[in-house]
């Protein structure tokens, strides 16, 4: 492993186990860019998008979540959850964080 | 696997919305080739009158450009004719020998025009009207001559004459009939119509029989002869004496054909690889020429295309709304009447509003309309679902909307607004961004609109009027979508009615068990059929479907309502807006406690807290220890109630105990939407029981009961349900109304949409005639209540920990 790699291996932190997150439902994580919304499907995915849907700001992390998306709740735009992309034709992006999971545990890349 | 080959022949507006279904649901299924017989992409013909008045060009017409079929990796040949069908080797030839062999075959070939088989209908200067070329023909003619006669006084020859005479001609309306339009319309409608085109200055030769066309003296078109031996001069002869499907490539190919390609329900010729859609097809005998039954068509198409094999197009019961050259005009069904058909007429000639509904054994079996056409998908949706209209017979012509709509200004009709009107309140939309959003996006249904402009997408007030302007925009293009047959969502194409059945019958207890019998095209469902399928479960099998939370929208997970910022409301229940010091001292001291910024009283007698983190919501829950309001719920809120007989000096029963009671014996009861309840204690009616979902109002003999009213976006006034003389029968007949709606309505229904679709008569029916249902009815809803927890102490005590707190880093 050659030192830039390890230097981004460090970035990476841990929020906890895949479980504590419900499938099609999501978490909230606190972190200094703001809350984060760490999301799980049923087909045990995870990502995280910044917890501010792009059109009212509106806690994405409380949404409905189906497939790839997620409902937001205040006005129910969807948004993509692989890529924070508001769904057509609404226009906009919600900025994404890089998550993994290892073993059971999720790691999220705040930076 | 390498991909099955569709061709397609004919390039119009059913054939494309065909591949654009195909393209949604199974993208990777087929290599696509298409060939139109003319050299533009999809455009939308229905809009070729405007292009011929001179209001839009053929770039504002476009719906699918040369882009779009390259994006979609479709192969697009303009300009070719096919020439004919190889059955056996599957393939279709050009005119110029393009060759193309198919897997399946989707014949589009629409209709041609009809022409008169008259002396000189070949002569120069003699055209139809039906595509690009026509209309360009029209054109140029109108730049170089002076007299136009149209012959043909139906839709299209009005345009056609209307364009002509923006364009500076002289023009002429040859009529065989009576009257103008004589399939739409009935002689005092068409009478009126001919006014107002006279007013403009087009002139009208009624019941004429054209029997030549004469040429002048270089060969060119110069009059017109009729029967009766009169002649006019012509520099222009346009025929619009109607359509017939275009079946020839498919009759050459020995297709079973009689006017028009016979197809079945599944749009599948005789030849079962060869599927037709559009107006050259003959579905049941009937030949469509209206877009909304070929886009119907073009659905059912795509999806046994696509392999599905779900859809089945059973049909389509017409209406026409049209804007004739700027006069409105509506007409469904048998609008003439018969001998065993009553009618309702309003006419008012000076103002240029004519409506006509004819009735057969309280039913609408037809209707035409003048000017003021705003009701007309409220008759056509009665009329097509054979609704019952005794009832509202008295106010039937004045329209839905008389009483009061809220949010657009108290407009009805759409046409008298300016484009800098609004029309959606909840959303800031005007008129003119959805006419612009309509024409630009190539838009055709209420549902297209909401997405692009989110008009009508939010409280819903405003949809007459979107529907409106759709309808004038499109032009004839518009058909109201039946909500009877609309799919729950973009997942399915199952109705809620059919996934209640289905839970019903099949004994369903949960959502992928659900997904899995009714064949969801997504994986999960989406925001607006999970939670509508999870309440159906709860509903139909309570106790035994367990409740999905992440399938129930966050204020119904959370238990309290979001708010803008993210915080939330927390409303505790106060039985009949009764409290003691006790519980407002609480309510106090945890305002303080967790210095919560705003309190307010609510308009259902109850106290609101405004701005509570999340985070803090258990610890509220427990230091308040009141019940949960169910203020953010689909299910009962509040019940309202005046002080009645225990102080009041005009009070004749105690509404307030009786208000607890109906609140302590319904409290926690979930329902296709919010459910409000008032009593009041003497007819002055004080606690407003006339605009609740049960309304009861004490009268000195026992209590009235009203049913299905709404003070919200459109107030409507509660119905007369029944009278009863005790408290018991109070709680009885109000439960076994409020248990017909949770098992019957559509999620998202409010009781008064619910009525208003299955009438009062049926509600009575279950509710006063059928002692035994009713009792049962009650039992049922008291079943479902039995042992439901309090949500707040549950969550108080600890449930559903993980909802309320943040993850730790």
């Amino acid at each position: 492993m050659n030192a830039p790699e390890t230097m981004i291996m460090n970035e990476w932190v841990k929020v906890g186990a895949i479980d504590d997150i419900p499938p099609l439902g999501a978490r909230v994580v606190k972190s200094a860019h703001g809350d984060i919304a760490v999301f799980r499907n049923a087909d045990d995915e995870v990502f995280a998008l910044l917890d501010k849907c792009p059109h009212k700001g509106g806690p994405l992390s409380q949404g409905i979540v189906f497939g790839r998306h997620v409902a937001c709740p205040l006005h129910n735009w969807s948004i993509g959850l692989a890529d924070g992309e508001a769904v057509a034709p609404d226009v906009g992006c919600v900025r994404q964080f890089a998550v993994k999971v290892e073993g059971a545990q999720v790691f999220v890349k705040i930076n | 696997m390498k991909k099955m080959k569709l061709v397609m022949v004919g390039n119009g507006m059913a054939g494309v919305r065909t591949l654009e279904e195909i393209i949604k649901i199974s993208p990777d299924l087929y290599d696509i080739t298409v060939f139109g017989a003319e050299p533009h992409a999809n455009y939308n013909r229905i809009l070729l009158s405007p292009v011929l008045a001179g209001e839009m060009t053929l770039k504002d017409i476009m719906l699918n450009d040369v882009d779009w079929y390259e994006a979609n990796g479709i192969r697009l040949h303009l300009d070719k004719q096919i020439a004919r069908i190889d059955r056996i080797a599957r393939k279709v030839v050009a005119a110029d020998g393009t060759e193309e062999s198919y897997d399946r075959l989707l014949l589009a070939t629409g209709s041609n025009p009809f022409v008169l088989p008259i002396p000189g209908k070949d002569l120069p200067g003699v055209i139809t009207y039906r595509d690009i070329k026509d209309t360009n023909a029209m054109i140029d003619a109108a730049g170089k001559y002076r007299h136009a006669v149209v012959i043909g006084g139906g839709l299209l020859g009005l345009e056609a004459a209307n364009g002509l005479k923006l364009r500076g001609m002289d023009v002429t309306v040859v009529h065989l009939a009576e009257w103008l339009m004589e399939r739409q319309l009935d002689k005092t409608a068409a009478d009126m119509l001919k006014k107002s085109l006279e007013n403009k200055g087009l002139r009208f030769l009624l019941q004429k029989q054209t029997t030549a066309i004469l040429a002048n003296e270089s060969g060119r078109v110069g009059s017109v002869s009729f029967s009766d031996g009169a002649q006019i001069p012509a520099d222009l002869v346009v025929m619009a004496v109607g359509i017939k499907p275009n079946d020839d490539l498919a009759r050459a190919a020995g297709i079973h054909c009689t006017r028009g390609v016979v197809v079945s329900d599944t749009m599948q010729t005789y030849d079962p690889r060869i599927y037709a859609v559009g107006e050259c097809v003959n579905h049941r005998g009937v030949a469509y020429g209206l877009v909304a039954p070929l886009f119907e068509m073009g659905k059912v198409a795509a999806n046994h295309l696509a392999h599905l094999g779900i859809g089945r197009y059973e049909g389509s019961v017409t209406s026409t709304k049209l804007k004739v050259t700027g006069v409105d005009l509506f007409s469904a069904g048998n609008f003439q009447g018969a001998a065993d058909t009553e009618e309702i007429v309003l006419h008012d000639a000076i103002g240029g509003v004519y409506k006509k509904i004819v009735l057969k054994d309280d039913r609408i079996v037809g209707s035409v309309m003048v000017g003021d056409t705003g009701d007309g998908a409220w008759y056509f949706q009665m009329l097509r679902e054979k609704q019952n209209v005794a009832e509202i017979r008295d106010h039937l012509m004045f329209g839905q909307s008389h009483l009061g709509n809220t949010g657009h200004q108290g407009q009805s009709n759409a046409a008298q607004m300016a484009d800098t009107m609004e029309v959606c309140g909840c959303n800031g939309v005007c008129k003119g961004v959805i006419v612009k959003a309509i024409k630009e996006k190539g838009l055709f249904t209420l549902d297209d609109v909401r997405k692009h402009t989110k008009a009508s997408s939010s409280c819903g007030s405003c949809t007459g009027l979107v529907e409106q302007i759709l309808a004038s925009t499109v032009g004839g293009a518009y058909a109201p979508q039946l909500n009877k047959n609309k799919p729950m969502c973009g997942c399915t194409d199952h109705t809620h009615e059919e996934a209640r059945k289905v839970i019903r019958e099949q004994h369903l207890l949960s959502i992928p068990a659900v997904m899995h019998f009714m064949e969801w095209r997504t994986p999960n469902g989406c925001a607006s059929c999970r939670p509508a399928i999870n309440y159906y479960l709860l509903s139909t099998w309570p106790h035994e479907a367990l409740d999905d939370p992440q399938s129930r929208f966050i204020n119904e997970r959370a238990h309290a309502n979001i708010q803008k910022d993210g915080t939330f409301s927390v409303v505790p229940r106060m039985f009949g807006g009764v409290t003691t010091a006790a519980d407002l001292r609480r309510i106090a001291d945890v305002v303080d406690k967790y210095q919560i910024p705003t309190v307010k009283v609510t308009g259902g007698q109850r106290i609101d807290l405004l701005g509570v983190k999340k985070a803090d919501l258990p610890k509220v829950w427990a230091d308040l220890a009141m019940p949960s309001g169910h203020a953010y719920a689909k299910a009962l809120r509040t019940v309202k109630t005046c002080v009645g007989s225990e102080w009041c000096r005009f009070g004749v029963q105690d509404s307030t105990q009786m208000g607890i009671d109906l609140e302590r014996a319904f409290a926690k009861m979930y329902a296709p939407h919010k459910v409000k309840l008032a009593v009041s204690g003497c007819p002055r009616n004080c606690a407003e029981s006339g605009i609740k979902d049960v309304g009861v109002i004490g009268v000195d003999s026992g209590w009235e009961i009203y049913v299905a009213g709404n003070g919200g976006i459109k107030t409507e006034v509660a119905q007369f349900l029944c009278k009863v003389k005790t408290a018991d029968e109070v709680l009885e007949y109000a439960g076994a109304f409020l248990q017909v709606y949770r098992e019957e309505a559509r999620y998202l229904d409010r009781t008064v949409h619910w009525v208003a679709r299955v009438g009062l008569e049926y509600v009575k029916q279950r509710v006063l005639e059928d002692t035994a249902g009713r009792k049962a009815l009650y039992a049922r809803l008291l079943y479902a209540l039995q042992d439901e927890k309090d949500p707040w102490q549950a969550r108080a005590q600890g449930v559903a920990k993980h909802e309320f707190e943040a993850l730790t880093v």
